[in-house]
């Protein structure tokens, strides 16, 4: 198990990148502490399959180092590395059986026989398929195949690092959750450091202590759920994280003065900085139905099952608001409150308000 | 799931006639011939198995069966590994991927006929390029119409040349299908190259190489073009297989009724060993 | 480029050679190629060619042979698209048993057939026609075509045939207008391999013609024994066979090694 850290890592698929443009990862630092569990959460294309090729030897960065515990790994190949890969698609050796394949990687490192059927054996208990050791692993449905393709990452006990691109894409949906509470159980109990690539945040969010927001080859934040849910900072976050997102309005601001459609706005605290491009944000759940504040018209409203998401009309923008209860018509003219704590300012995309101690 | 409906007969009807008429009358003939024996004038007697009793026993036919099967058995043990290793060491993208396929493809796309003679023209021991080399270069003695050796080394040749390719494309198309996590998985896992072939390239191309290794067997073991344009058979009986004996007799002596026969034991015998290949080969799969 | 490159380089040039050494010949003179060994033409003459281009039994070879081999494409595509369609999408009675059925035809050695052909197209007032040839190389094209067409098929969703039919496309139209497009590629294999197997074939050819469709290969091999050792001009006319195959190969070269691959077995 180890400790990983990323410095300046730049890359580049061209031969000789120009510009900013040119690198799909930009610039970046990361310390990922031994035995954590981590995601990295980002759209298609953000990025974060690049990142987790790098680290597993697989590609190697334009610039900047990878350290395993301290040591500088940025030139070893990926089998020197003592990392596992899980990937998109379950990768099994379709003529071995289940065991075969789970001893291949310590057979591979010239393992003694007995020490292998050992750890086979306990790596079969732990992810439940025992009673298929000796299956012809092309047999198995894609998510035992998925199961045993994450056993072969876990069955070497000196692995620094193991590390899933997005796991579950092929999984049928009720056998997802199972799955993921499965790794989420082999965390706790292996105590390895795992990073999980996902383009899902729920994937993102139950099973990292720490999730890592990328896009466009950028690091936007790097936060526990919660806070990556209560303080995005950054427009992307918001957006990306939660359902519906947040809503990011457009919006005026002077002298620390926020204004909304010409409505005046109070946000959570002090306003930093000047100029740029101002827009507000708010989560739905922190939007209500009241007596006073901004009017606006309802413009649908859709039932989401345990509360309704009620779309209404400021002017030209549309804001969305999570209601419990009673909930107005399509049409109805109504007001609506924003709850000062959960009101943010964003300049030019970035977070620019202040908690007030 | 496909559905269940009969109505699909209409669609294969056509297929199925042309076929039938094709296969079925001729096939008819043969058997019919194969029972008979004419003196001309389109007199027939009944003749029973006769025939067949006297190819099976006949020695000329069980050496050109042995030829046959030697020929076959040399042209598998050399083109299926010659294939595999060049298809592994092509490139798997970039602009000369299509380089590679187009020039392998071209051999097969000659005519069989011409492709003797071109081998035939090549190996002339006074005024062929391979021939003169081997024969003033090296200083060998190389004449296929003289030695028997040097016919058979020539006919295996060319079959190497000329079909090999058919096992590079098979196999290459297998090789591209796999997708790069598997290498990357097995480099994870400290896979050798050894390894990676045997664990994940062979069995990703075992369908292609079972589609490979039948229409080898099938075309070697009913070939006849080619090597009758180049040897004719010859020196002696050395290079006659299968069919330029059969045509001899058929064509040659006209000797319907034992051509017949032989036809129908060749056929069968064609067809139980591509069955067993098949079963050989894809037994595993049923498990 | 890396070590490993030199195996295919190796292995195509063993391809160019015998290639090369045919082409070679076709520019020499008669007198030249008798007169003794030359790795290239030393008077180099088009005259072999001359003669092909200006002797009508030399050139209506070519043309008979195109004629054949595209009548016979154009057959073995239009029968087996429909029944390559009914083994991909519906189970019916007898279909395992009928797709092996045509596929040992693809076994039948073809001296087997040479007799018989002779006289069944005989018998039908077919022979020495274009159409004798065509119909007669369907015996093992036809199984092939099903055989490719069926794969490719196999890989277009059924989904595409539903939502077509629920949006009131009938059959023939959802046919012709969604999937043929759909599989053209596998249409382009299939015909490709369809032209190959046609236009290399020589024993059926030449069985079922004489004279008014006999093939180009039938003429050079009725040269080599009559003319005695008139090699540049055999050696210009099989320089001539090798192009029309060259020119399809080009079309389908994106295509060869994902044909092969879908074929099932």
């Amino acid at each position: 198990m180890a400790k990983i850290t990323l410095k300046n890592l730049r890359h580049s698929y061209l031969p000789n990148p120009k510009g900013r443009e040119d690198f799909a990862l930009k610039e970046i630092d990361l310390d990922w502490q031994d035995g954590g569990a981590y995601a990295l959460l980002g759209p298609s294309g953000c990025g974060k399959s690049t990142l987790l090729n790098i680290i597993s030897g697989l590609l190697h960065p334009s610039e900047g180092a990878i350290l395993f515990d301290d040591k500088d790994v940025t030139h070893l190949p990926p089998d020197q590395r003592n990392i596992a890969q899980v990937f998109q698609f379950p990768v099994i050796y379709d003529t071995m059986t289940v065991y075969d394949n789970l001893a291949f990687p310590l057979r591979n490192r010239g393992v003694a026989a007995a020490r292998v059927d050992e750890r086979v054996r306990e790596i079969a208990e732990m992810l439940e398929v025992t009673e298929m050791l000796g299956t012809r692993a092309s047999h198995l449905s894609p998510d035992n195949k998925q199961k045993i393709s994450m056993g072969r990452g876990l069955v070497r006990d000196d692995v620094n690092v193991v590390m899933f691109d997005e796991p579950l894409t092929v999984i049928d949906p009720h056998l997802k959750w199972k799955l993921r509470s499965k790794l989420k159980e082999l965390h706790q109990r292996v105590k390895a450091t795992m990073i999980y690539v996902t383009h899902d945040q729920t994937e993102a969010l139950t099973f990292a202590d720490q999730v890592v927001v990328m896009q466009d080859g950028e690091v936007v934040q790097i936060g526990t759920p919660v806070e990556l849910f209560e303080r995005p900072q950054h427009t992307f976050v918001g957006h990306f994280i939660g359902s519906p997102g947040m809503n990011v309005l457009p919006a005026a601001e002077d002298k620390g003065k926020v204004s909304l459609n010409g409505q005046a706005i109070a946000v959570e605290g002090k306003v930093m900085g000047a100029g740029g491009n101002i827009q507000l944000g708010i989560r739905p759940e922190f939007v209500s139905l009241s007596d006073a504040g901004l009017q606006a018209r309802v413009r649908k409203v859709s039932d989401i099952g345990r509360h309704c998401v009620v779309e209404a009309m400021v002017g030209d923008t549309s804001i969305k608001a999570v209601v419990e209860g009673e909930v107005p018509p399509q049409g109805a003219e109504i007001h609506l409150a924003f709850r000062q704590d959960q009101t943010r300012l964003y300049r030019d995309g970035w977070l620019a308000t202040e908690v007030t101690p | 799931m496909k559905t269940e409906n009969q109505k699909a007969w209409l669609f294969v009807l056509p297929v199925l006639l042309l076929v039938a008429f094709n296969a079925l009358i001729p096939i008819m003939t043969v058997v019919n011939y194969s029972v008979q024996e004419t003196f001309g004038d389109n007199l027939f007697f009944w003749e029973g198995l006769g025939w067949f009793e006297q190819i099976l026993r006949s020695d000329r036919f069980h050496s050109a069966l042995g030829r046959q099967f030697l020929f076959t058995f040399l042209i598998l043990i050399i083109e299926v590994p010659l294939g595999i290793i060049i298809a592994l060491s092509m490139p798997k993208k970039g602009i000369w991927v299509p380089v590679c396929l187009v020039t392998m493809a071209l051999p097969m796309l000659i005519p069989w006929n011409v492709v003797g003679a071109m081998w035939n023209i090549f190996t002339l021991p006074d005024i062929g390029l391979l021939g003169y080399f081997i024969n003033n270069t090296l200083g060998i003695e190389y004449n296929m119409t003289r030695s028997p050796i040097a016919a058979w080394i020539t006919i295996v040749t060319m079959d190497v040349w000329h079909w090999t390719s058919l096992v590079v494309l098979l196999s290459y198309a297998g090789l591209v299908s796999i997708p790069d996590a598997y290498y990357q998985a097995a480099k994870i896992d400290g896979a050798s190259p050894w390894k990676v072939f045997r664990y994940i390239q062979l069995p990703k191309m075992k369908t292609v190489l079972t589609i490979a290794i039948l229409l080898r067997f099938m075309d070697s073991f009913n070939i006849y073009t080619e090597p009758f344009v180049l040897t004719g058979g010859g020196p002696g009986n050395s290079t006659t297989l299968l069919s330029i004996d059969l045509v001899k007799i058929a064509l040659g002596q006209f000797d319907l009724g034992p051509a017949a026969a032989m036809s129908l034991i060749y056929f069968a015998i064609t067809l139980l060993v591509s069955w067993l290949f098949y079963t050989l080969m894809t037994k595993d799969d049923a498990k | 480029m890396s070590k490993r490159s030199i195996i295919p380089i190796l292995y195509i040039l063993f391809l160019m050679l015998p290639i090369y050494w045919l082409v070679a010949m076709s520019f020499k003179t008669t007198n030249e190629i008798l007169s003794g060994f030359s790795l290239f033409p030393q008077t180099f003459t088009l005259e072999n060619y001359k003669v092909i281009f200006t002797d009508p039994s030399w050139y209506w070879g070519y043309i008979n042979s195109i004629i054949y081999v595209s009548l016979n494409t154009v057959i073995s595509i239009t029968v087996a698209l429909p029944a390559a369609y009914a083994f991909s999408r519906y189970s019916f009675l007898g279909d395992k048993t009928l797709f092996f059925w045509l596929l040992t035809n693809r076994m039948a050695p073809a001296a087997v057939f040479a007799l018989p052909f002779f006289q069944l197209y005989s018998s039908v007032g077919l022979f020495d026609t274009h159409l004798a040839v065509a119909l007669a190389h369907c015996l093992f094209n036809i199984p092939l075509a099903v055989w490719i067409l069926e794969g490719f098929m196999g890989g277009v969703p059924k989904e595409l045939d539903e939502t077509a039919y629920v949006d009131g496309y009938s059959f023939p139209r959802f046919f012709v207008t969604i999937f043929l497009p759909t599989i053209k590629a596998g249409v382009g294999v299939a015909a490709f391999f369809c032209f190959m197997f046609s236009w290399v074939e020589l024993l059926l050819a030449k069985t079922l013609t004489a004279v008014a469709a006999k093939p180009i290969a039938a003429t050079m091999t009725k040269t080599a024994s009559s003319a005695g050792y008139e090699l540049g001009l055999l050696a210009a006319a099989g320089t001539l066979t090798i192009i029309p195959g060259a020119i399809v190969i080009y079309f389908v070269r994106n295509y060869i090694a994902k044909g092969f691959a879908l074929g099932r077995v």
